[in-house]
């Protein structure tokens, strides 16, 4: 793990559904999600089984890129951001993002630019990086389009 | 069949924003000590100690290693137990086990810690998932502002309802000598302060309290010797839901309802809100006050905040949440799920000084951490009938 010029000797495995999330966010800028084939649900991220039916989950499915605000915050108090070791830059739109296709929610930054568009069951898209690494950041944020 | 179990004493220490006076083996002693003396025990009474905190807070782990001088842990067996914010609650249903076992007839249940010797929401935020979680999660304080957000959209609850749950809180702490923050406020001072994440308010939220807490637990045989007016044990439970914060139903706590509905059932319990006298609820914010009040079944889906208008959870009315003040007014996270047992426990003896509800029969006290997670314990001034 890296931030900045620090290091960390911390080497996260993200799983074999999660690196074919990444690979399809990094190369194709798609969304994958991954359904159970006994309840239906479509999960995001994917992941290997469905706690509820406790249940190994193959099938994957593309998901939005769209979708809507489930939830969300506007962080506006500062704090130590274990990731960096720095201040965490406030204030910050964090958001619960449900894909168009998807059951569950996705947690990533909102843009806040105009604070009144923000609120649960806006529109809302990926924007994505310019440069992919296969990592989270490939999206940068969502924002609001309507 | 389980041996039925009773809490025969209780110990807090004399909890502040930070407590430079004592490390943490001395702070733990100070309610070990207090708790021994309540039940009229010594340390060599004891079979075996719980004791759990939030581990990874104050940058040194293995509490059960490092404490054993203060918690009296010397040559005795001595269980961590550590469940994020539901830890204070997890040990004392660990401790409930371990006597309702038959295994051991009194065990000492130990929770603490020292929040001035870290960084909460840092430390918080490392206990969920590296790749998927942390890059926007930032400590409770998020996640719980989430959770008001989808409440408040569906039920149409707004901020000024929960700032009268923080206010009905930080009034009740007046009455409790072992609670942090002891000043009243009133709504417009709670909708004035600052916003920190949006709908929460500073004075919507819990602060980060120094401080441990104590119980004892005996089984049937030693209880009634010891004890007066023991608080016998009706049912523990607890339940976890899932893995990723997006799995969440953001705005109902399903673990509160599986908990509260299997706990309920076991003691017959069918009118929840007559049959309870009164609540301690792990409430880390004042939202939570409408919110859980719900899930656990004292009234039906969107009805919490006109119950809490009425004073109807005030002291005094039908049904008292938080006569210590509850989570808002004082919280050392892994002493605060104990510290709510202990106060449920105080009113059940009847020893709740100037916090106590009259005549209480049944007593409830919850924990929550974790991905929303519910810990629950039923208290009770009969004997359980099972």
């Amino acid at each position: 793990m890296e931030s900045g010029d620090a290091a960390q000797p911390f080497d996260y495995a993200v799983g074999m559904h999660g690196s074919k999330f990444f690979k399809e966010l990094r190369d194709n800028k798609k969304i994958m999600g991954i359904r159970c084939p006994k309840c239906g649900k479509v999960y995001v991220p994917p992941r290997g089984v469905c706690g509820p039916c406790f249940q190994e989950m193959s099938e994957f499915v593309e998901v939005g890129p769209g979708g809507y605000i489930g939830t969300y915050t506007i962080l506006r108090f500062a704090f130590i951001d274990p990731e960096t070791g720095h201040q965490k830059p406030v204030p910050y739109g964090y958001g619960f993002i449900k894909f168009d296709g998807a059951d569950t929610l996705f947690q990533h930054y909102i843009d806040i630019e105009d604070e009144k568009k923000v609120k649960i069951g806006a529109r809302v898209e990926p924007v994505f990086a310019a440069e992919r690494k296969g990592t989270i950041k490939d999206i940068q944020y969502f924002r609001v389009v309507d | 069949m389980a041996k039925r179990v009773a809490i025969v004493g209780t110990g807090q220490t004399f909890h502040k924003s930070h407590r430079p006076d004592v490390n943490g083996q001395e702070l733990i002693n100070e309610a070990v000590q207090r708790a021994l003396r309540d039940a009229g025990l010594t340390i060599g009474d004891i079979d075996a100690i719980v004791i759990g905190n939030m581990d990874h807070f104050e940058g040194i782990n293995y509490v059960d290693c490092w404490s054993v001088d203060g918690a009296g842990g010397f040559m005795k067996p001595v269980l961590k137990i550590t469940t994020g914010g539901t830890t204070g609650c997890t040990i004392a249903i660990g401790g409930y086990h371990l006597v309702a076992s038959g295994m051991y007839d009194k065990v000492l249940v130990i929770g603490w810690e020292k929040n001035s010797e870290s960084d909460t929401s840092g430390a918080i935020t490392t206990a969920f998932d590296p790749i998927w979680d942390r890059l926007v999660f930032a400590g409770a304080i998020s996640g719980l502002a989430a959770e008001a957000q989808a409440y408040m959209a569906r039920y149409g609850a707004t901020d000024r309802d929960a700032a009268r749950v923080s206010v009905r809180d930080r009034k009740h702490a007046l009455n409790n000598p072992h609670a942090q923050l002891r000043k009243e406020v009133s709504i417009e001072e709670v909708l004035a302060s600052p916003m920190l994440a949006d709908p929460i308010h500073l004075l919507d939220i819990c602060p980060r309290t120094d401080g441990a807490c104590a119980v004892v637990m005996a089984n049937e045989d030693s209880a009634e010797k010891l004890c007066e007016n023991p608080d016998w044990i009706w049912g523990t439970g607890n339940r976890h839901s899932y893995a990723y914060i997006g799995d969440a139903d953001m705005g109902r706590l399903t673990s509160m309802e599986r908990t509260a509905r299997e706990i309920f059932k076991k003691a017959g319990i069918r009118e929840p809100r007559k049959e309870i006298n009164v609540i301690e609820l792990y409430q880390p914010y004042s939202f939570a006050g409408i919110i859980w009040i719900e899930d656990m079944g004292i009234v039906p889906p969107g009805k919490g905040a006109e119950y809490i208008w009425s004073g109807a959870t005030d002291m005094g009315g039908e049904l008292p949440v938080n006569p210590s003040g509850g989570v808002i007014s004082c919280n050392p996270i892994g002493a605060t799920g104990l510290v709510r047992c202990a106060e449920a426990a105080m009113q059940v003896m009847g020893n709740a000084e100037g916090r106590q509800v009259p005549n209480v029969n049944f007593a409830v006290s919850t924990g929550f951490g974790g991905c929303w997670w519910t810990d629950m314990i039923l208290h009770g001034k009969k004997k359980p009938n099972y």
